[in-house]
């Protein structure tokens, strides 16, 4: 007991030493911190949104939606194939997550099955012995486009939240079709939530003036055409009243867009836009042989307008107007250069959290830490006298080393983490306590000085371990499967457990050791 | 420099005498918690249940929350319940889940602030929709089952089964009554008081460890002894530790309950309440469950024996 290898005691303090160091910068602001040269730590905790202040948003991919998109674009593929061939068929209709259609004509199964494939390798097909076939995504290639899907829309949705000019915001996958989006320092975050629930997806298609809308809706409405609503955007038209038949094809989508701007025609608020060179060529084609045509505008499945062709459009640039605003314009213009999300967006969840109460909970956690770990002193101080005092010391590198880890791990501190802090204040003494206690057993039990002091320290350790393991397990668990404010508790709670391990035992044995061998006390003042 | 307070002696308190009363009163306990989460049901925050939780701060003094009422119920978006919340300006608005799904949710928010208009600050918004609600409850289910036998596995592998039966057994006792308690009082049931919850679990766990690590200590020491005068002498040896600790613990918690401000509100109540039952159920549960279960005496002196021959002690 008495006897420490230089090695450990040099160890001890460097550990103590780094930990002070690296928990420092978090006493000062970061424009000093800027100040320090590069060798010493800068790096401070990581406040949760919940303490700064900003919004959080879990968002859901919906994949399946996306899928079945897909799905009705191909079954003109699939019909094309099967007329090209001559094949009769009967009931070709997207259900669920397939196409299914049948064949007229049994023997010509494998025939079918021929054509078919030609169409997407991604398709699998399958037709039964009586012609009732359907024609889905392989489990391999709806994972790839699950993925990619994801993937895309968190790059689109950086790219909106980029051009609304929020900081430093994060924006991360969550389980295989979650994103995870958080704005510090946003407190209202309609303007967002409205600009990351549009798909934004624009295209050119063609009005049909050959049937009228009644007719269309009486249910004579041609298969290669579709009844859109007008978009009803300031107009003060409502909702469903006016629609357009146009043709499914897309002459022209606004995938092709290189950029977008919003500006003014006759004084009314207008987006201009300008194609690439492949749309810019299809836009002259389409418009050279249509002219006198109207064409519709679409934006999410809603027509913003349609004008007449008077011209062909040759120059790849064009201006869409539609009674916009000067907010609604720019934010289309936004959405635009950004690009389309590949899939819908719904919001699952939304945590706002005002400057203010941010504030006011750092102070209020603050506070109760600091008025918890005092009254922890003293009361040591009260039960214990000097040893009380070591422990004391102990717990000021506890709390040094937790900072530190914090900071170093760039783990987020969130308010319940305060919380957690404090309480590990409130534990971390509880190793000190298991060891004095039992040196003091040791002492009533007739030992000498240094013997109790080295039972009481070895006696004490299995029971400071097994007991510290149980919160750990807690910990952990907290952590695997909690979310948001439980992990950020489950990190300083198990984080606090093990460096209290390191401090309680270890630092107050040295404290121990090196006032025996100062002072050469002659009995423990406990 | 001395302590001023010390404990001199070891007591000698019959705490087995009263284990009975303990039984009686922990079966009560912890019926009645059963009986009320059943009946009266817990008071689910918006995170489990989905819903939309908004706290607003007047800027025009004091809020008029009959005004704010009338303004939130014309609206027809559900029942809407105001409660002040820490300074008279706060008012915690929380509106239920509106029909349809996770979409529908988003809506209100613009509607209540259309509604409330100027002359109040918005200082925390959240919105959590059905589906991620289901899934934190099953979440936070999992983790409580999770825990307890995770404890139980640990302290049986440290120990016998035996022991890890009673500390079982105690933990799911703090963890049942906590639970109780939340239904009782109709405090917010969220996800920071599962988490309090899991920690009430760690904690009181702890307590129990301690005094088993005793138990087993003093099997092997005194190895005639009756098992009842053995239990009584580990919980008296272990007393003054079990004070401290305690009070420790407990001078950390209130301090966050009085002065954490009221979002750590339910927290710290829950913490509070763990720590206390988790002490009594350490002294009045998980040590008399161990002399109804026995541990076998024999295997545990031997594993001492082991545990000398093989590991000497570090220094």
């Amino acid at each position: 007991m008495l006897y420490f290898a230089n090695w450990k005691i040099t160890l001890i303090c460097a550990v103590c030493a780094l930990g002070l160091l690296l928990s420092l910068p978090n006493l000062f602001s970061p424009s000093f911190l800027a100040q320090l040269p590069n060798v010493l730590p800068h790096k401070q905790v990581a406040l949760g949104l919940d303490l700064r202040g900003g919004s959080y948003l879990l968002l859901q991919v919906d994949v399946a939606a996306a899928q079945k998109e897909r799905l009705n674009s191909l079954i003109d593929n699939v019909r094309n194939a099967l007329r090209d061939a001559n094949i009769g068929y009967t009931g070709l209709e997207v259900e669920g997550d397939a196409i299914t259609f049948a064949i007229r004509e049994p023997d010509r199964i494998d025939e079918a099955r021929q054509a078919l494939r030609k169409i997407d390798p991604d398709l699998t097909v399958e037709i039964a012995p009586d012609g009732s076939g359907t024609m889905r995504f392989s489990t391999v290639a709806t994972e790839a486009r699950r993925r990619q899907a994801v993937d895309q829309s968190i790059e689109i949705i950086r790219r909106r939240i980029d051009e609304t000019g929020t900081k430093e915001p994060t924006i991360q996958r969550e389980g295989s079709d979650r994103i995870l989006v958080q704005l510090p320092g946003v407190d209202n975050p309609e303007h967002v939530k409205a600009l990351l629930g549009r798909t934004a997806k624009l295209t050119f298609q063609l009005v049909d003036t050959s049937v009228s809308l009644e007719d269309a809706r009486r249910g004579r409405l041609p298969p290669s055409d579709e009844i859109l609503p007008a978009a009803d955007e300031g107009r003060g038209v409502r909702a469903g009243s006016a629609a357009y038949v146009v043709r499914k094809r897309v002459m022209v989508g606004g995938d092709t867009l290189v950029d977008a701007q919003p500006t003014f025609q006759n004084n009314e608020p207008v987006v201009s836009f300008r194609f690439d060179a492949a749309g810019a060529k299809r836009f002259g084609e389409a418009t050279r042989e249509n002219v006198g045509k109207p064409f519709a505008i679409v934006l999410d499945n809603k027509v913003i307008s349609a004008p007449v062709i008077r011209e062909p459009i040759l120059g790849g640039s064009g201006i869409i107007s539609g009674s916009f605003t000067v907010q609604s314009a720019s934010d289309l213009a936004l959405l635009l250069r950004a690009g389309a999300l590949p899939a819908p967006i719904t919001i699952l969840e939304e945590r706002t959290v005002g400057p203010d109460l941010g504030a006011d909970s750092i102070h209020a956690g603050a506070i109760a830490s600091i008025v918890g770990v005092t009254l922890v002193v003293v009361f040591m101080i009260l039960f214990y006298g000097l040893f009380g005092i070591f422990a004391d010391i102990a717990l000021f590198f506890n709390l040094c080393l937790m900072l530190g880890s914090l900071s170093l791990l760039g783990a987020t501190l969130t308010l319940p983490g305060i919380a957690g802090i404090a309480l590990t204040m409130g534990m971390a003494v509880d190793a000190n306590v298991l060891i004095y206690e039992r040196i003091r057993e040791e002492v009533r039990g007739g030992r000498t000085m240094l013997s109790s002091l080295d039972a009481g320290f070895k006696r004490a350790f299995g029971t400071i371990l097994d007991s510290h393991v149980t919160t750990l397990v807690a910990g952990f668990l907290m952590f695997w499967l909690g979310s948001g404010p439980v992990k950020g508790f489950a990190v300083t709670l198990s984080i606090g457990v093990l460096t209290s391990l390191f401090s309680a035992i270890l630092v107050t044995r040295l404290l121990i050791v090196t006032w025996l061998r100062q002072w050469k006390p002659k009995a423990i003042p406990i | 420099m001395r302590p001023l307070i010390v404990i001199r002696r070891t007591p000698k308190i019959d705490f087995m005498a009263w284990h009975k009363v303990g039984f009686a009163f922990s079966l009560l306990l912890t019926l009645s918690s059963i009986v009320l989460f059943l009946t009266v049901g817990l008071n689910y925050g918006i995170d489990f249940v989905g819903g939309t939780l908004i706290e607003v701060r007047s800027t025009t003094g004091p809020a008029n929350l009959a005004e704010m009422r009338q303004k939130l119920d014309a609206l027809h978006v559900g029942e809407a319940s105001l409660q002040g919340f820490g300074p008279p300006t706060d008012v915690l608005i929380r509106l239920p889940r509106q029909p349809g799904g996770d979409a529908a949710q988003e809506q209100v928010v613009q509607l209540v602030r259309q509604a409330l208009g100027t002359g109040v600050e918005y200082r925390r918004v959240e919105v959590v929709g059905p589906s991620v609600g289901s899934e934190l409850i099953r979440a936070g289910v999992i983790a409580t089952v999770l825990a307890l036998f995770a404890i139980a596995a640990y302290i049986w592998f440290r120990f016998e089964w035996q022991f890890g039966v009673g500390g079982m057994i105690s933990t799911l006792h703090d963890v049942v009554t906590t639970v109780g308690l939340f239904a009782l009082l109709q405090l917010e049931f969220n996800l920071t008081t599962l988490a309090a919850i899991l920690t009430v679990a760690g904690y009181s766990v702890n307590d129990t460890v301690v005094i088993y690590d005793r138990v087993r200590e003093s099997m092997r020491k005194y190895r005639t002894m009756p098992f009842r005068d053995l239990i009584n002498l580990a919980l008296n040896e272990t007393l003054s530790r079990t004070i401290l600790t305690v009070s420790t613990v407990a001078l950390a918690v209130l301090s966050l309950l009085f002065l954490g401000g009221e979002v750590l509100r339910g927290f710290s109540i829950a913490m509070l309440w763990g720590v206390v039952i988790g002490t009594y159920s350490s002294l009045f549960i998980a040590a008399p469950v161990l002399y109804y279960v026995q541990p076998n005496r024999a295997a545990i002196a031997r594993s001492g024996e082991a545990a000398k021959a093989g590991a000497p002690g570090t220094s």
